[in-house]
């Protein structure tokens, strides 16, 4: 594939299109103006995972803006992939903000509905959700690929795009799941991260409905992964996450283990047991990787998982 | 009271699709008296599906009836026997109304004739004005007895914004009509009650949790259920 019939020609996208094994981080912004956090972060990422998501506001709290993160990501070495949601943002802002990421040279962008204001710092928030992520997707397509605004309107020239959407494959109905990823494919989605797996059959079973529709032909899909650091934090997951799903035989793993160096190294253990299992499904494309404050945990993974070195794409 | 406005007959007769009996639902409460979903606006839709039905050679068959309220369960008891013999419920009432139709009556499909559009009052005959947008946690004992949430058409707390200009606010209706600045009118009642200094109150960001942003609403008076 040459240059210019990429659709955004970013590092991700090359590896995906490729049809190389592709890993991705994740990085929180400090709820500060520390913008030295995403630096130290951006860093310790560099040469492991070939791009790395900039969460937006995630649970619903307030951190540094996903763009302006992704930016001193970028100028760090590290390509970015900003989450955007639609929780904070009506279509004028989501748009301005798309076309300021382009000229900052941020061309990943992973379409969320976003965690609701209830579950962050600032509940008494109004919620804004003009658009859903679906919406947003479309939106985001027809800005890249007809040169449209939302309302139609021409625009020249258009920002590039890499075009994410994340999916939950333990949500309820069941059923639907896969449906949802259609719909998101059909609005304009490239390549999919999905929530956290710790049900690893149950996103098997998933994974034989995409295929059974043909859509990890038509979709990038990059199966989600949370490294644990202890058994406390399973168990919170567990109960408190929703649409998580971490079944018991986890939860009796990482029990018992002294909390520490010996349990960090279990959860570790068991991630790379996770992503040599995972890279054997059938149209899994890539790893995403989401040491929720434990950056630090990444290299080590990668390397034991045997995903060392990344592809350099020209 | 609530207000709505009839659908467009195409929309309408695109939602009943190719069913062949028909049950247009009024309600008898607030769209009966904004004119727009009683039983004599039941009985006039049905007519006109009717008239279509004919037209079309379409063999439809349109009946009509009017709950008193089709908000409350007892009241669509009443209206069963009449729903029971339909392919399809066209449902009069507003949002409310329709929703309960379709639980009451589940799987039945129950389609809208009417858009909901607002908790308004008719400030002359046949003109309705917005008056509550139900946030959850009134303000106007602060106001003047004017909402701000919904009257100012950016729901401003603590004032008019610059496009106010000689009463008015800077946005029109659709129709190009001109709309009242609330806060021009909380001005004006303020001083007329010689409250002036209520102007002066700043208020906090306003807790959109209690509004639907904070998600469905319940409200539950223990102290009035059954024993």
């Amino acid at each position: 594939m040459t240059a210019t019939e990429y659709k955004a020609g970013t590092n991700l996208e090359k590896i995906l299109s490729e049809g190389k094994f592709a890993v991705t981080g994740e990085c929180g912004p400090p709820k500060s103006a520390d913008g030295s956090v995403i630096e130290t972060k951006a860093k310790l990422l560099g040469g492991f995972v070939d791009a790395v998501n900039i969460t937006d506001n995630q649970t619903a709290v307030v951190r540094i803006s996903s763009i302006a993160s992704g930016y001193t990501a970028k100028q760090n070495g590290m390509e970015p992939i900003i989450q955007m949601t639609c929780r904070d943002r009506n279509r004028l802002a989501m748009q301005a903000d798309l076309l300021g990421a382009h000229t900052l040279g941020i061309h990943n962008c992973l379409c969320l509905t976003g965690d609701h204001m209830s579950f962050g710092n600032h509940p008494e928030a109004k919620g804004v959700h003009d658009l859903d992520a679906i919406n947003l997707i479309k939106m985001l397509k027809d800005m890249r690929d007809e040169h449209k605004f939302q309302n139609g309107d021409d625009m020249d020239p258009a920002p590039k795009f890499y075009i994410g959407c994340a999916e939950n494959p333990f949500g309820d109905p069941f059923e639907f799941r896969s449906i949802r990823l259609k719909k998101k494919i059909l609005a304009g989605a490239d390549f999919m991260q999905t929530q956290c797996i710790f049900n690893v059959p149950k996103f098997k079973k998933w994974m034989e409905e995409v295929r059974a529709e043909g859509l990890h032909q038509e979709i990038k899909i990059m199966a989600g992964l949370t490294p644990l650091k202890g058994v406390g934090g399973a168990r919170y997951m567990k109960n408190f996450v929703p649409g998580m799903d971490v079944p018991d035989e986890i939860i009796d793993r990482m029990t018992g283990i002294e909390k520490g160096p010996a349990s960090h190294a279990e959860g570790k253990k068991l991630a790379v047991e996770m992503i040599k299992e995972l890279a054997e499904v059938e149209g899994v494309a890539g790893v995403h990787i989401m040491a929720v404050e434990w950056e630090e945990a990444v290299p080590e993974i990668v390397e034991s998982a045997g995903l060392l070195p990344r592809p350099t794409v020209a | 009271m609530i207000t709505a406005e009839r659908k467009p007959l195409d929309e309408i007769l695109a939602l009943v699709g190719d069913k062949k009996k028909v049950l247009v639902a009024g309600c008898d409460t607030c769209v009966a008296i904004c004119l727009t979903g009683g039983e004599k606006e039941a009985e006039i839709l049905a007519s006109e599906l009717r008239i279509k039905a004919e037209q079309d050679g379409t063999g439809a068959e349109v009946e009509h009836t009017a709950a008193i309220r089709q908000c409350e369960w007892e009241y669509l008891d009443m209206i069963a026997d009449k729903v029971k013999d339909a392919d399809i419920v066209v449902s009069m009432a507003c949002g409310i109304g329709i929703q309960s139709m379709a639980e009451k009556f589940a799987p039945r499909i129950v389609v809208p004739a009417v858009n909901t559009n607002m908790l308004g009052m008719p400030q002359e005959h046949a003109v309705w004005l917005e008056r509550c947008g139900a946030c959850g946690e009134c303000v106007i004992g602060e106001t003047a007895g004017i909402c701000p949430v919904v009257r100012c058409s950016k729901s401003l707390m603590n004032g008019p914004c610059g496009g106010s200009h000689g009463g008015k606010c800077e946005v029109t209706t659709p129709e190009k009509e001109e709309i009242d600045c609330a806060w021009a009118l909380i001005w004006d009642r303020l001083k007329e009650q010689g409250r002036e200094e209520m102007m002066l109150i700043n208020r906090p960001p306003k807790n959109w949790s209690k509004s639907s942003s904070g998600g469905p609403r319940k409200m539950v008076r223990e102290e009035a259920k059954p024993v």
